[in-house]
């Protein structure tokens, strides 16, 4: 009986768990990738213990691979030294680590995933607690198998309706999250349900999941269901049989309910992600770089939004248009499909897989006094390079529509039909 | 006694330790960059015993440790913040810097103001008016790892397990 997080809590430990009770409990995986793992190891080294359990560490080098500098092929270095001497078995070059965790098949209802990395909570768009930890708590879990958790509150969101066309979940999203706040719930879990979720594609429902983060809260979740289900076994190296874990007369904190038919594309404008408003309000902004991608919107049905917007024509010949798949995966289909070619031909410059300008390390990142438009879910200061550039979210459409014009454009003036 | 060091809500992991200098796991480098673009001149004034103080979700953003390690160096003995982003404050106990949450205290505390605090009892006084605030109080086992002084002490005499022990 319970939320979606307390039946999850309940199955680790074979009794009712309950919002606010601290729990000790075993995690199935400890995700790390090249900017915590450094870290990590520093204090797993200080811990002074064996590892104690290998094969639930995964590791992934994605945020700025290829190294782009000597500092960056240190770290990377630190790491696959680290996995030869403690023999670890699941290491990833492989793109985004939240997208290969995914694919590889680490995620599956009930699982508990930890990660060094805020966006773990994308992992409960398939019925998984995923939630972000710093390295010492990675080390612990490294040294130990455990981690403690207060089973948080649950905030329920229950979205109804069909959007119109050209408005897609990132859409709704950031709408969600201009309405209640980037701090609306820290320490909380978000449940996301109602019509629109249950008619929503798995691939959609990862945003929502994703960018829970931007609302501080601990996890996000969608019960699992037929879609869940036949996505993990079609797109995943998952193999059932999976639990379907859902909601049993649970007690939420606060039920939010929103009908989305009437919404337009919405953008978040520097400088904080609740900054949102309808992309038609800042439309004729100029732009110096679309960013395409991220574990937000860097999967393939998002390449093919955006392939479809730039085929037959020229993006705007002075802006920087990057698209960047989220994963190798993604990227071989795209090639095999001929999204790529498409990209290419329209002006775009394809990155390999990874966080690539994500981070603002490499691989995009802007310069004093630029605009950039991306797909990313965060728009802090600095977080794409320099802090004197301006950062703004939107769905893969909008960036599309945005790349062509070379000036921040609502999509529906330039969709096909 | 140390004097506050006053933010504004939403201070980022990003604005306390940018992407760019988060490379280094060098405590002491962290500390080099830390606030440098929201507080350039943080860094190089703070004194041992300063306190940061935050306003709401104080370390918001990414998961990186970096931002707490980079405040702990830079000689700032605790954080006071309306509230916290939720790995930050974890971050924050896991190495045994104290996070206090007091709205009232951050509503009364100016940039520069005089104030002490006790981080077991969560009693903050803030020196420049003689008021003194209760901060929300840390939970028993949150409290075992900062007396630890973070959760590494605590796992080199303890097994994990005691921290449930009532
Ligand atoms: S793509 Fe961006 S948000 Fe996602 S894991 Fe990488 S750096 Fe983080």
């Amino acid at each position: 009986m319970g939320t979606l997080i307390e039946e999850i809590f309940s199955r680790k430990i074979g009794r009712h768990a309950y919002a606010g009770e601290i729990l000790l409990v075993d995690v199935d995986y400890i995700m790390s990738h090249d900017n915590t793992t450094p870290l990590a190891i520093q204090t797993f080294q200080e811990i002074g213990r064996p590892i104690y359990d290998r094969s639930r560490i995964v590791l992934h080098l994605d945020h700025a691979y290829p190294a782009p500098n000597v500092q960056v092929a240190e770290n990377h270095r630190r790491i696959l030294d680290f996995v030869r001497q403690q023999r670890l078995p699941h290491l990833f070059i492989r793109g985004v680590c939240h997208q290969v965790m995914l694919e590889e098949g680490f995620v599956v209802p009930g699982a508990i995933i930890v990660g060094a990395d805020s966006h773990s909570n994308m992992y409960g768009a398939v019925g998984a607690f995923g939630t972000g930890l710093g390295s010492t708590d990675i080390a612990v879990a490294w040294a130990t198998g455990k981690c403690w958790f207060k089973v948080p509150e649950t905030i329920r969101i229950e979205l109804y309706g069909q959007p119109p066309p050209g408005v897609y979940a990132k859409d709704v999203m950031l709408d969600l999250i201009g309405r209640l706040g980037m701090d609306s719930a820290i320490y909380r879990a978000v449940e996301f349900g109602g019509a629109y979720i249950d008619n929503l594609p798995v691939h959609e429902r990862l945003v929502f999941t994703n960018m829970s983060t931007e609302m501080g809260a601990k996890c996000g979740l969608v019960a699992p269901d037929d879609r869940t289900i036949a996505y993990l076994e079609s797109e995943t190296a998952a193999r059932g049989p999976f639990e379907r874990i859902r909601p049993i007369r649970p007690r939420y904190e606060r039920v939010i309910e929103i009908e989305v038919s009437t919404l337009s594309p919405r953008i978040a404008c520097p400088p904080d992600v609740d900054n949102v408003k309808p992309v038609k309000e800042v439309e004729g902004l100029e732009v110096h770089e679309v960013y395409i991608g991220t574990c937000t919107n860097g999967r393939y049905e998002d390449l093919e939004i955006v392939a479809r917007i730039l085929e037959g024509r020229r993006v705007h010949p002075l802006v920087r248009v990057i698209v960047t798949p989220a994963s190798q995966r993604i990227y071989t289909k795209a090639l095999r499909n001929g999204l790529i070619e498409i990209l290419i031909n329209a002006g775009c410059t394809v990155t390999n897989p990874g966080c690539g300008a994500c981070v603002g390390r490499h691989g995009g990142v802007l310069a004093p006094g630029e605009r950039a438009l991306t797909t990313m879910n965060r728009n802090f200061v600095g977080r794409m390079g320099s802090p004197l550039a301006e950062i703004y979210l939107a769905s893969p459409a909008t960036a599309a529509a945005t790349a062509l014009t070379g000036r921040i454009t609502d999509p529906r003036r330039i969709m096909r039909g | 006694m140390g004097r506050a060091w006053k933010f504004g809500d939403h201070v980022s992991t990003d604005e306390i330790i940018p992407g760019r200098f988060n490379i280094t796991t060098d405590p002491q480098e962290l500390a080099k960059h830390v606030f440098c673009e929201v507080r350039p001149e943080y860094a190089e004034r703070v004194r041992p015993g300063d306190i940061v103080v935050g306003g709401q979700n104080f370390g918001c953003g990414s998961s990186r440790e970096h931002a707490v390690i980079a405040i702990r160096n830079s000689g700032a003995q605790c954080i006071i913040a309306a509230s916290f982003a939720r790995i930050f404050f974890r971050n924050a106990i896991n190495i045994g810097l104290p996070v206090l949450e007091c709205p009232e205290a951050v509503a009364g505390i100016h940039d520069g103001d005089e104030v002490e605090v006790n981080p077991a009892t969560g009693v903050i006084y803030h020196v420049t008016t003689g008021k003194m605030f209760q901060a929300r109080p840390l939970p028993p086992f949150v409290l075992k790892i900062v007396s630890a002084g973070g959760i590494v002490n605590f796992l080199r005499e303890h097994d994990l397990e005691e921290l449930m022990h009532p």
